[in-house]
């Protein structure tokens, strides 16, 4: 049973590099052409995002609140689509959520450390979206970004809107 | 399977066939025509292909195949089981032993997936094809794999053929398309 999960996990992680190559390979280089990209990959894994919670939360109770949510979020979304849950949450509690994640799945591929750190937001943008779009479907409205400095190390920033 | 494996499992399956489905949306979005989609399917699968066989390889601790009906029954029992959760029925084998169905009765990649009137000639699932192709590349078969059938345009099942073409040399390159 644990050998079908993980090599699902291999599927995804190699159809996600696929459509990160797909989407840099007819553009050209430049500021303004990275930054399409990468909303595009983001649009992309909003979407996912969405049509994941639409399915994944039938059965589950009500939040009681905004931090309810981004736990949700913490351990049992991670956990379902990396594997493992995030390392650490921090927030002001004023709409400003901070999740870390110690070995980023989607990161550990690319290299440990600083190699090709220009290229690790390639490979945040979709799972910002797909965080995004989770949330979105939890009626929780927000801007969903990422930081890294040493791989696979990662920080997810969620800045919950108002609506 | 407990309440919760059984979660894991689906949501799991659920993530690769939701972006596959955002991939298809973006390619149609992106290029003219099906044929045009479809032939990207393919040579993104193809892509896929050769990178996944190592880690197929690596997984199942297959031997060498001795002949295509091994190769058959590796790819419907064990590659397809261990990366989409289905078991195809191998059939519909040619009498020289060099052409093979794979035969779906679901196809996972198409859950909740309704083609649009407009894109009749779109072959939704073509990644595969290029999957196949590219990763038995790897183990120097040359084959060609088109849909037979497809669900999603109407068709009872989904029909996978495979055509053994050729034996590959060993040291020829090979790199992304």
């Amino acid at each position: 049973m644990s050998v079908y999960i993980m090599a699902d996990e291999a599927l995804f992680q190699f159809l996600h590099n696929e459509v990160i190559q797909y989407i840099y390979k007819s553009s050209e280089h430049g500021e303004m052409e990275n930054g399409r990209c990468i909303t595009k990959l983001e649009n992309m894994g909003f979407r996912v995002g969405q049509g994941l919670i639409e399915r994944f939360t039938k059965d589950t109770a009500r939040f009681k609140d905004e931090l309810d949510v981004m736990k949700f979020i913490c351990k049992d979304f991670w956990t379902s689509v990396f594997k493992k849950q995030i390392d650490n949450l921090r927030t002001n509690h004023q709409g400003i959520y901070v999740l870390q994640d110690n070995k980023f799945r989607l990161l550990t591929q690319l290299s440990a450390g600083k190699q090709y750190l220009e290229h690790a937001p390639k490979y945040l943008a979709f799972t910002c979206g797909l965080v995004r779009g989770g949330l979105s479907n939890l009626g929780v409205k927000s801007i969903v970004t990422a930081e890294v400095s040493v791989m696979p190390a990662c920080k997810f920033q969620v800045m919950i809107q108002k609506m | 399977l407990c309440r919760e494996c059984k979660r894991l499992t689906i949501l799991n399956s659920e993530l690769f066939t939701l972006t596959y489905g955002a991939l298809v949306t973006q390619l149609c979005k992106d290029y003219e025509n099906d044929e045009e989609v479809n032939k990207q399917l393919d040579k993104m699968g193809y892509n896929i292909g050769v990178r996944l066989i190592e880690d197929f390889l690596a997984r199942s601790s297959v031997g060498r195949c001795q002949d295509f009906r091994e190769t058959a029954d590796v790819i419907a029992k064990v590659a397809f089981k261990m990366y989409l959760g289905i078991t195809p029925s191998v059939t519909n084998w040619s009498p020289a032993g060099d052409e093979f169905s794979l035969i779906l009765e679901s196809n996972p990649l198409v859950d909740f997936v309704e083609l649009p009137d407009n894109h009749s000639t779109l072959v939704y699932s073509n990644l595969l094809c290029g999957v196949l192709r590219g990763a038995l590349e790897m183990v120097q078969m040359a084959v060609d794999v088109k849909f037979a059938q497809d669900s999603l345009r109407g068709d009872n099942v989904t029909e996978i053929r495979m055509k053994f073409i050729k034996r590959i040399e060993e040291n020829l390159p090979a790199g992304d398309e």
